[in-house]
């Protein structure tokens, strides 16, 4: 036995090295090296170098800033807009994608590419469109002001903005899961004796819930950070239709990068909550897969 | 419920899956369609359930016409191949679905539905499972959940799309039993489509075999096993060695092989020998043994013709030491269809 002991060699591989092996797939070092360090100088610092700007300012100075009158309009006006945004896309982006998963139609490729255009457009591009089609003269604009609807230079204006730069994320969250929803659900529905409506409504509505409030969650963070096709839109004024992104410019062109950052770190606790909860809820919603 | 099944036809495109199809299925009957992949076997399950419509031809309930009737009208329960079963619900959602979606006065009670899936659970053998997501399943689980799903509504047909090709091969001889003890116990007329004809003639009352939208034969296992009426049903039903040679007076011969052909007419013909009708016979044809391999209580013993032609054949695991080098075979039985 002794001999046999003796007869295996210790050669350097037989060390155990200081970190143990986790998986034989190569480059885990590397990769989470690579992105340890990429997350930390891009999203990291700067939101921690926001925290830190805005402890420049006394406690009453940062409610002063950050939670002024005309600031809390705008988050109101911010977050509102948002969510409204972001449940109308929700309606209507699985709408499309259920178009585009379930029929083929002439110009399908084209109504495909059309979803992804508020992705690549630029956003002043949109906001100046946008400002045009819907100001009390412009195309669609001319034909809401008789019916007495105002769509741009309000709330309203704010929100269209939103609805289109967020439409794409519903619709391309939903699409893949909506495709690979088999048919045989729907069928095994049909035999067991439910109708069209039941069968959309307990079986394929209920299975694309995840991937809708991930949809949600994008669309949403997107619109309360949007900034670029909303101000053409908004019409800016204090109070009405001025949105946080904008307030935050306006500090910084004042010099009051304090101020600035306060109302930066009140978007940003508000978002990172919001998107806590969101998670939690999809965390519950994924609870069968 | 008897099912009759009158000349359906039905194209996809120009590609015909069932050409002029006629089929009676009796009360209570288990029965298997039998077909290679293409066969148009799947076609004609879902057109009795109701989940494709003919082009052509009629279906009938109990000599009612429902052709064209929903298959939530035809009260079928069908078991999908990959399951399908709703993966955010719960086992005893899933069960209760089919009675959860009646309205007005056919929906049972809340009590009455629970009662009815924990007596599915028991039948299935999956009590206390009731609670879990379809995910936190076994696959031989969850056929159990979509075969009580398809029960719970109490069907007049229980049709399966191959119910165990998903499965591994411990676990599908044992839902085999179980699929033969439900039929059993509830006396549902049951028809299950497979490619598999070990498990078709397992487990089925009659097998229907199909092959390029056609039915071939229709019998029992043992009928569609040692009387084939065509060689497809000879070739795909069992082992058995093919020889293409010719009739002549009542003896068809390929090579060096020479078989009995009773009642066959003179010239070109192919034969089929099961592996097991090869014996051992000084007047026989020689073939040379390469390999004897033994498999339990059974050997099966590869050889080769003087004119090259390769013979399996199937002994008892005693006789196996008989065959080495060349021995001299014939054949106590042959199929032999003019080709």
């Amino acid at each position: 036995m002794t001999a046999e002991a003796a007869a295996i060699r210790t050669g350097p591989a037989a060390r155990r090295p200081l970190f143990r092996r986790r998986s034989a797939i190569p480059g885990f070092t590397l990769t989470l090296g690579v992105t340890l360090t990429v997350l930390s100088l891009i999203v990291l610092i700067p939101l921690s170098a926001v925290a830190l700007k805005a402890a420049e300012l006394s406690p009453e100075q940062f409610v002063a800033a950050a939670f002024s009158e005309r600031a809390l309009a705008a988050y109101r006006l911010t977050f509102g807009a948002a969510f409204v945004a972001a449940a109308i896309n929700g309606v209507f982006g699985v709408l499309t994608a259920w178009a585009l998963v379930r029929y083929d139609f002439p110009g399908k490729t084209l109504v495909n590419a059309l979803v992804d255009l508020p992705f690549a457009l630029p956003t002043a591009v949109a906001g100046i469109a946008l400002a045009t089609l819907y100001s009390p003269n412009g195309w669609i604009g001319a034909y809401l002001t008789p019916l007495g609807i105002k769509a741009a230079y309000n709330p309203i204006g704010v929100t269209i903005a939103l609805i289109f730069i967020g439409l794409p994320f519903v619709v391309r969250t939903i699409e893949p899961v909506l495709r690979d929803l088999s048919n045989d659900v729907e069928e095994a529905a049909a035999s067991l004796g439910a109708g069209r409506l039941s069968t959309i409504a307990r079986i394929v509505l209920p299975a694309l819930g995840p991937s809708w409030l991930t949809g949600f969650a994008l669309a949403f963070a997107r619109g309360v950070g949007e900034y670029g096709s909303v101000i053409f839109i908004a019409g800016n004024m204090p109070y009405k239709s001025e949105i946080a992104p904008l307030l935050i410019i306006i500090q910084l062109e004042q010099f009051e990068y304090a101020n600035a950052a306060a109302i930066a770190l009140v978007m940003l606790g508000v978002s990172f909550l919001m998107l806590l909860v969101i998670n939690a809820v999809q965390a519950w919603a994924r609870r069968f897969s | 419920m008897t099912i009759s099944i009158r000349s359906v036809e039905k194209k996809f495109g120009r590609y015909p899956a069932l050409n002029k199809i006629g089929l009676e299925i009796a009360d209570g009957e288990l029965l298997a369609l039998l077909g290679p992949s293409g066969s148009g076997k799947t076609t004609l399950l879902r057109v009795i359930a109701g989940l494709e419509f003919p082009d052509a031809g009629q279906v009938l309930f109990h000599d009612q016409d429902v052709t064209f009737a929903s298959a939530a009208a035809r009260r079928v329960g069908f078991v999908f191949q990959q399951y399908a079963l709703f993966k955010h619900m719960t086992v005893a959602k899933n069960i209760a679905f089919g009675l959860d979606v009646r309205k007005g006065k056919d929906k049972p009670s809340r009590a009455e539905i629970t009662r009815r899936v924990d007596e599915l659970l028991r039948l299935v053998e999956l009590e206390g499972l009731g609670g879990r997501y379809p995910s936190q399943l076994s696959g031989g689980q969850r056929q159990r959940v979509a075969l009580s799903r398809a029960l719970a509504v109490q069907p007049s047909v229980l049709l399966l799309d191959e119910p165990f090709g998903a499965l591994d091969a411990t676990v599908r001889k044992s839902l085999r039993r179980e699929l033969r003890r439900v039929h059993d116990a509830t006396g549902v007329t049951t028809i299950f489509v497979t490619h598999d004809q070990e498990e078709a003639l397992d487990l089925a009352d009659r097998v229907a075999i199909l092959n390029q939208g056609v039915i071939e034969q229709v019998g029992t296992p043992a009928q569609v096993h040692d009387q084939p009426i065509s060689p497809f049903v000879c070739g795909f039903v069992g082992e058995a060695n093919r020889f293409e040679g010719g009739v002549l007076n009542g003896r068809f011969t390929a090579g060096s092989v020479v078989l009995p052909a009773a009642r066959v007419a003179d010239g070109k013909a192919v034969a089929f020998v099961r592996p097991h009708d090869l014996v051992l016979d000084a007047d026989g044809f020689a073939v040379q043994v390469n390999r004897v391999h033994v498999q339990g209580a059974l050997a099966t013993v590869d050889g080769v013709t003087l004119t090259g032609q390769r013979i399996e054949v199937t002994v008892s695991r005693d006789q196996a030491d008989q065959f080495t080098g060349a021995v001299k075979l014939s054949a106590r039985r042959a199929h032999v269809f003019p080709g």
